[in-house]
């Protein structure tokens, strides 16, 4: 019987590795809240995660394999970063509101603990299917 | 794995507050030292806080902040007459700092804020990492 880790994980493997990236780049974008012309950047999360449905590991439309491929502007591993529209405008071109990035970042780490909690309940169905008990 | 970059990033906040703490403490420490001439008198000091250049270029790490230095407020300074001061010039003035005691206390707040939402951050990211760690167990 051929198994497939890939595919047994689903899409809660590229959710995690999406998931800590989006948290890196709320981390960033709080720890500029004080940066005079700071814009704040994230992803469209359902858009990226649509993609990785589409285009199952390595064959993404833009993805770097060789250190030669150029990187389009505004893109990191395929992503593109999107610049946030602020609800209140700042005097110093600062368009970080810590609230906002606070909400998206508990609720990104809330998704991920979810996809943790997931791929747990995966592995611990591996395990007992292994031992027969 | 990358949440490691947000211990970086969150880490470069954390200092560049802790330092505009500092200079906010030193504003309001020196809010009323005189002095008899202009040059020697103290203004406020702030820090320039810019993105990390070297992280801006890098796509794909999130961007930290640095602190390019710590400037001094060129607003007039404030001159009394008071001739039975001991450190009061031939005309009888004294200097006082340009220091603004409301801005900077806008400014300590702001900072100490800032500080707390920063290890908030760095709380959250350490217990993902900790759930990811003990991950199947």
């Amino acid at each position: 019987m051929q198994f497939n880790f890939e595919k047994y994980l689903g899409l809660h493997e590229p959710a995690l590795h999406l998931q800590s990236r989006r948290a890196q780049l709320l981390a960033a974008n709080v720890a500029n809240a004080d940066t005079p012309k700071f814009k704040a950047r994230d992803i469209n999360f359902r858009e990226v995660m649509k993609q990785a449905e589409e285009n199952p590991k390595g064959q993404g439309p833009l993805r770097i394999t060789s250190t030669q491929h150029f990187q389009p502007p505004g893109f990191t591993d395929g992503y593109e970063m999107l610049y946030r529209h602020p609800r209140q405008a700042s005097i110093d071109g600062n368009t970080v509101e810590p609230e906002a990035e606070h909400s998206a970042f508990m609720e990104n780490t809330m998704r991920y603990m979810s996809s943790l909690r997931f791929l747990s309940g995966k592995f611990n169905t591996l395990t007992t299917a292994i031992k027969g008990q | 794995m990358s949440l490691f970059n947000v211990f970086d990033v969150s880490g470069s906040a954390l200092h560049a507050q802790s330092l505009r703490l500092n200079t906010t403490a030193s504003n309001m420490a020196n809010a009323n030292t005189v002095s008899s001439s202009i040059e020697k008198t103290y203004r406020a000091r702030h820090p320039v806080f810019a993105p990390m250049l070297g992280d801006l270029f890098e796509k794909t790490k999130g961007v930290g902040v640095q602190v390019l230095g710590i400037v001094e407020s060129n607003a007039p300074l404030k001159q009394e007459y008071s001739p039975g001061h001991p450190l009061a010039n031939e005309n009888g003035f004294i200097s006082l700092p340009n220091v603004n005691v409301a801005e900077e206390m806008a400014n300590m707040i702001s900072a100490s804020r800032s500080y707390q939402s920063n290890i908030e951050l760095m709380n959250s990211a350490k217990q993902m990492m900790l759930r990811t760690i003990s991950l199947g167990q």
